[in-house]
């Protein structure tokens, strides 16, 4: 395949060099898979911890050799990692959004699992293919129900977090005076109150459903909000372009939702990204203490807790919805870091 | 105002105009007692250092001050007879773009980042003329040709941030120019550009003063700037103006001390590289309580005790239209009267 290769190179315009580079990145992507498939599938349990670093050392082996083969496909400003958040995100989206259609087993009535094995281990090939858990509950089927209260509460929170902090950072950092002595006074207040503790005492007062973790999470970030929404306000609103928009007549909501919003919108959004991640991962906190969304309903956070008793012997009960939670936040932030560059002004200007 | 005894009165007569701000400690004069005309097709320089009043006085005539600003009712600003202070709010509208319009000193703020060029040129063309979209557009074209950016139908489309600074600044001038003003205020309007692009900037701002015969205000701190691209000039010191004449009679014979100390702090090309540069000593008049008799004098390098007893009046020098607020004029002229005083050399305590 050589020949053609190159010639195909060389029309496109590349260096060779990246043609060789794309071949050894093919090569060491076939070698990890391989890796992947023996360590995983051939080594058993005997081989303990030697098979975790095998199966490690094979999937840094994949990611290379998939970042070369990218960047010699689609050029070198090919950027695999972000492509991969996005991927995993929008994965999670849609198997959130689509849970109920998907052949999964019973994962959240334990009445209906009674005939399940208990703690079987991940086999790709079997009915559970990422085993169950000690009451046979299916650790796939719980993996994707808690991606639904994670993406649910993360986004609600910050969606919400937006709508109000928007509002009324918009209104305090343009109409200043007395509207924004009161607002900065509110939201330094709520900032000085530490939120962690704010934080349980909303969950512990109010039952533990979806939609009042979600409410309590946007409570602790509107202040934050309000304060971006109004500095960024405070920058934009002094510019000649508002100035001009005040002189042709325009009325002051109107100034404040098409030439104030959009400018302002775009920092808040990139911020947001990081907020999601950092949510997701205080729910899951929640959970794993008892004071979210508690069991048999699956979340990522209490299959930990329930798993954690016997991380010895059946560890895959914590990892799988432990990995599917790291992977989560590092998307979020990767794609909030891509964002933040894209998008805030501080950072766009070169 | 309808009758007038002038045959034909000028375009902009200011007539002691002073603006104060409130501040924390106390009232702050920005500009104090400034009365100047400007004829239609005339381009006046205004000069002076920061924080001298220049920005202030181009906004109390435009009427766009901030709300703690304090104009006093004896100053007036006559725009083609009218008293521009006594418009209501949607004369002013209409009188902002179409008879007066300002060029602003950065054009990375001035647009709207996430506007498209299109629609910030044509904004106040579908207001001011009532054109509708298409109409619109050819006049952006149009006006786009005339402050000469190349592939203006591309540019139409474009966001701010896809132009370079001088570019941008030709699509605020197209703004200013939309809507064929009769007076155009630039307010230092080369300062946040590079220097090949200022000197581009201000020829296209004469050709279009030129070509389209409006009057034209420039605002810069840089004399060397004015001395090119104005007729007359108005230096302007702790919120007065100090003194004001023709560009050539100003720079053959200045007057005061200050324009003196102002054109020999211009660093010079032909002097050897780092010699030091010429610096006017101390620091501006704060104006909350500025000194007693001439702003200028605790800086001045022919201070004399009279020149802290009162504020001196703006008197003509070498002709009529030369004025100098100085009681000691440093004019060549020997006949001008008894005013003129052969200069003391600094040292002479």
């Amino acid at each position: 395949m050589s020949a053609p290769g190159r010639s195909d190179a060389v029309i496109a315009g590349r260096l060779p060099l990246n043609h060789r580079s794309g071949l050894f990145g093919a090569g060491l992507l076939v070698a990890g898979l391989v890796l992947t498939w023996v360590s995983l599938m051939r080594l058993d349990a005997s081989a303990g911890f030697i098979k975790y670093i095998l199966v490690a050392v094979a999937l840094g082996a994949v990611f290379q050799g998939l970042k070369l083969v990218s960047k010699w496909i689609f050029g070198p400003l090919f950027d695999l990692g972000l492509w991969l958040s996005a991927l995993w995100i929008s994965l999670l989206v849609l198997i959130a959004v689509f849970a109920d259609l998907l052949p999964l087993r019973e994962s959240r009535d334990v009445s209906q699992a009674l005939q399940a094995p208990i703690r079987q281990r991940p086999n790709l090939f079997s009915s559970h293919p990422l085993g169950t858990d000690a009451q046979g509950l299916d650790i796939l089927g719980g993996l994707v129900y808690g991606a639904r209260v994670s993406l649910i509460v993360g986004f609600g929170a910050v969606l919400i977090g937006i709508t109000v902090g928007l509002t009324v950072g918009l209104a305090a950092g343009y109409y200043r005076g007395k509207l924004e002595s009161a607002v900065s006074f509110l939201t330094d207040s709520m900032l000085a109150f530490p939120p962690l503790i704010l934080l349980l005492a909303m969950v512990a007062v109010l039952s533990p459903t979806v939609a009042n973790v979600t409410v309590a999470l946007a409570v602790i970030s509107v202040p934050t909000y309000i304060r971006l929404a109004r500095a960024n306000t405070l920058a934009f609103a002094q510019r000649e372009f508002v100035l001009s928009a005040r002189l042709l007549g325009e009325r002051n909501p109107a100034i404040i939702s098409r030439e104030l919003l959009p400018n302002v919108l775009l920092p808040v959004v990139s911020f947001s990204f990081v907020i999601i991640a950092v949510f997701i991962v205080t729910e899951a906190s929640l959970s794993f203490l008892g004071l979210s969304i508690s069991r048999p309903n699956p979340t990522w956070g209490n299959m930990i807790a329930a798993g954690e008793t016997r991380l010895n012997d059946h560890p895959h009960a914590v990892a799988v919805p432990g990995v599917a939670l790291f992977l989560t936040v590092f998307s979020f932030n990767r794609i909030g870091d891509r964002a933040r560059k894209m998008w805030d002004p501080r950072e766009a200007k070169l | 105002m309808s009758e007038s005894t002038n045959p034909s009165p000028p375009l902009l007569r200011v007539r002691n105009l002073s603006t104060g701000f409130e501040t924390p400690r106390g009232l702050l004069w920005a500009v104090d007692g400034v009365s100047f005309d400007l004829d239609q097709g005339r381009t006046m320089g205004v000069v002076g250092e920061s924080g001298s009043g220049k920005s202030v006085l181009v906004r109390t005539v435009m009427n766009l001050l901030a709300a703690n600003a304090v104009v006093p009712d004896d100053g007036e600003v006559l725009f083609r007879g009218r008293n521009v202070r006594d418009l209501d709010a949607i004369e002013e509208r209409h009188f902002w773009g179409t008879e007066m319009a300002m060029v602003f000193q950065d054009p990375m703020t001035s647009l709207n980042p996430v506007k498209r060029i299109g629609r910030q040129l044509t904004e106040s063309i579908r207001f001011h003329l009532g054109l509708d979209d298409d109409a619109a557009t050819e006049r952006a074209l149009e006006l786009m040709n005339q402050v000469g950016i190349p592939e203006p139908k591309k540019r139409l489309r474009q966001y701010p941030h896809e132009l370079s600074g001088g570019m941008r600044q030709r699509v605020v001038i197209a703004i200013a120019l939309s809507c064929s003003p009769k007076l155009l205020i630039a307010d230092e309007p080369t300062t946040a550009l590079d220097v090949t692009v200022q000197r581009q900037i201000l020829d296209l701002l004469g050709r279009i003063q030129r070509e389209t015969d409006m009057a034209m205000i420039l605002i810069t701190h840089d004399l060397g700037v004015v001395a090119s691209y104005t007729d007359e000039i108005a230096v302007m010191y702790g919120g007065q103006i100090v003194e004001h004449a023709a560009t050539s009679d100003l720079f053959e014979d200045l007057a005061h001390p200050y324009t003196e100390a102002l054109l020999a702090s211009i660093p010079r090309i032909d002097l050897p590289s780092h010699a030091r540069l010429q610096a006017i000593g101390g620091r501006p008049p704060d104006m909350v309580a500025p000194p007693p008799g001439c702003r200028f004098a605790p800086r001045c390098a022919y201070r004399t005790d009279e020149c802290e007893a009162a504020i001196p009046e703006l008197i003509s020098v070498a002709d009529r239209m030369h004025t100098c607020r100085c009681i000691r004029p440093l004019v060549s002229h020997r006949d001008v009267a008894e005013a003129v005083v052969a200069p003391n050399r600094p040292g002479s305590s």
